[in-house]
């Protein structure tokens, strides 16, 4: 039910962002959604591909340092509130969110939105009880049609 | 005695009298001190005289000067090994003063001094300051630190014995600094190269243009600065900038000095013999080659050291020096045999680097010191390649790891640093050695 999601360090000057869009670029690997989390000194970029033991070793061989990170998607209502009450749950729930954002496909008429827990089994555990539709990679490149 | 005007060496001062001794009288004061100083040592301090043991020497075999070629080095790990009282020649209670300088690896150097020592020691600043134009009637401020730190007090002792009216400063706390300078008619400074440009930046700021105030003169040493630097530091300022050397374990401040020509430092041979050795070989080279400055102390009771292998880098100038000196002169000192760099007056050497670096994650990362210099001051930037083990996802967990590196440095060394994550194969790989230290300081 996890997504593996990739991160790549970057240094924070020019050209460094493009660097990792152009290798997957290249191996014909299409980013599904991503988010760029900037400090002064640096930056680590998130991408979500379909393909990511592939996107992985090419970007390693460019000389990029990636990790693999599990990530839950989670289908909100795309509509005001939709995102809130979901937060709701989890807050009430006491689990602990390192991140979010949002992906740039929808699901039918339902928005995903892509969390990092700080422990994913447990959350999707506990958010399945409650009604929260955890959405798996399967079902989610199937729905969004990749 | 009459007052010299700016830029102009006062007349001859008596202490100075040995640097002009005749070649035959300096070489027969050396080797009579030599034959003393050997003998000394090997009496009274154990790892001399097990060295010597070891060749087969004892203090008869130096028949003359050349012999000194056959004794054997002392290094600095022996002053580490030996921490902290084990080259000592004398008894503690003839021991009147004890210094430390930094050692790489936490512990001190520690050097001692007999009461004749310390008049030696002050003897040799009286003839550095003379060198450089200063006398009685002079008012030095003195703002190399004082303390455990050879510096501060090898200089005022110097100072006072001059003559001049000395202003204890020690360092920092520019701003007054400078205002000492202007009240109370400062016409010498003592303190490092880049100190100095600090207090000429801030001066500046302050409103004060130091080639309106009195002083003539920068007595400047404990750091490598080039000529450029000089250039840049006589503009500035209007003042006479002068190299000086020493080391703690040699004796502090003192060792050598420019003179009013500022073209290489006389070494005050009579008290601190130097050779010039192959660094490699340890093979001694002729006045004119360029090598590792070895010295030693002639007249030091308490602490002689034989041979000491200094890892400067330099040559001995054969010819005679404009100002009728005798005592020879070494070209200035801008780089040393190992890899060691100094930054704000702090000896580090790139392996405490790595160890800072190592504390904190188990793998050593590729890694650049790069030293640059802003608004006077050393900075030091310690780039880090990033590499899987340690990248993680989360943003906090990074500046944390910025953060440890950074806090392990300033615990190993005592010096705030930047620290800078990098991507990995950004830092240039060299064949052989690594280049782990770009130093883009204008000295």
């Amino acid at each position: 039910m996890k997504l593996n999601q990739l991160s790549v360090f970057l240094e924070n000057k020019p050209g460094r962002l493009s660097e990792p869009c152009k290798v997957l670029a290249q191996a014909g690997i299409n980013i599904l959604t991503l988010s760029l989390a900037d400090t002064q000194q640096f930056g680590i970029l998130r991408l979500i591909v379909r393909e990511w033991e592939q996107a992985k070793v090419e970007l390693e061989k460019a000389g990029c340092v990636v990790n693999i990170t599990e990530v839950v998607a989670i289908e909100v209502a795309d509509q005001a509130g939709g995102l809130e009450s979901v937060l709701e749950m989890i807050e009430a729930a006491d689990i602990n969110v390192e991140y979010i954002y949002a992906f740039t496909y929808r699901s039918g008429d339902k928005a995903i939105i892509v969390f990092r827990f700080e422990n994913p089994d447990a959350a999707i555990e506990t958010l399945q009880g409650k009604g929260v539709n955890v959405i798996g990679p399967v079902a989610l490149y199937d729905r969004i049609g990749q | 005695m009459k007052e010299a005007a700016k830029g102009q060496a006062p007349t001859f001062h008596p202490v100075s009298a040995p640097d002009y001794l005749p070649a035959e009288q300096l070489w027969q004061l050396q080797f009579s001190r030599l034959s003393a100083i050997v003998a000394r040592a090997y009496e009274r301090v154990g790892l001399f005289r097990q060295r010597m043991d070891e060749r087969g020497l004892t203090p008869a075999d130096v028949t003359s000067l050349a012999d000194i070629a056959k004794l054997p080095f002392t290094v600095k790990t022996d002053l580490r090994d030996t921490y902290p009282f084990g080259l000592f020649a004398s008894e503690m209670k003839d021991v009147v003063r004890l210094h430390a300088s930094s050692g790489t690896t936490g512990k001190p150097i520690v050097v001692a001094y007999t009461q004749a020592d310390v008049d030696v020691w002050a003897s040799v600043m009286v003839r550095t300051f003379a060198a450089c134009g200063l006398g009685r009637g002079d008012i030095i401020q003195n703002s190399y630190g004082y303390g455990l730190f050879t510096g501060g007090l090898g200089a005022h002792y110097g100072a006072e014995a001059l003559g001049a009216t000395v202003i204890p400063t020690s360092g920092g706390n520019t701003e007054r600094q400078i205002m000492v300078m202007k009240d109370f008619g400062v016409t010498a400074l003592c303190c490092t190269p880049s100190y100095f440009l600090h207090i000429v930046d801030r001066a500046a700021e302050m409103g004060i243009d130091l080639k309106e105030l009195p002083i003539r003169a920068g007595i400047f040493g404990a750091e490598p600065w080039t000529e450029p630097m000089r250039e840049r530091v006589e503009q500035a300022s209007g003042v006479k900038a002068y190299d000086i050397y020493g080391l703690s374990e040699i004796i502090g401040p003192g060792v050598a000095s420019e003179c009013a020509e500022q073209s290489g430092l006389h070494i005050f041979e009579d008290h601190f013999y130097p050779e010039i050795i192959d660094p490699t070989s340890g093979e001694p080279l002729e006045d004119g080659q360029e090598g590792e400055l070895v010295l030693t102390t002639l007249s030091k009771w308490a602490m002689p050291m034989i041979r000491y292998r200094t890892r400067d880098i330099t040559y001995i100038i054969p010819e005679r020096c404009g100002c009728g000196r005798t005592v020879r002169r070494i070209r200035r000192i801008n780089r040393r045999s190992d890899d060691m760099f100094i930054i704000r007056g702090v000896n580090v050497f790139p392996s405490q680097i790595e160890e800072a670096l190592l504390r904190v994650e188990g793998t050593l990362p590729h890694y650049q010191i790069i030293l640059t210099r802003e608004q006077g001051l050393d900075r030091m930037e310690i780039q880090v390649e990033v590499t899987a083990a340690v990248f993680s996802d989360r943003v906090r967990a990074m500046e944390d790891l910025q953060r440890n590196l950074s806090h392990s440095i300033e615990q190993i060394l005592g010096i705030r640093s930047k620290v800078t994550l990098v991507e990995p194969h950004t830092l240039k790989r060299s064949e052989g050695k690594a280049k782990r230290l770009i130093d883009k300081r204008d000295l």
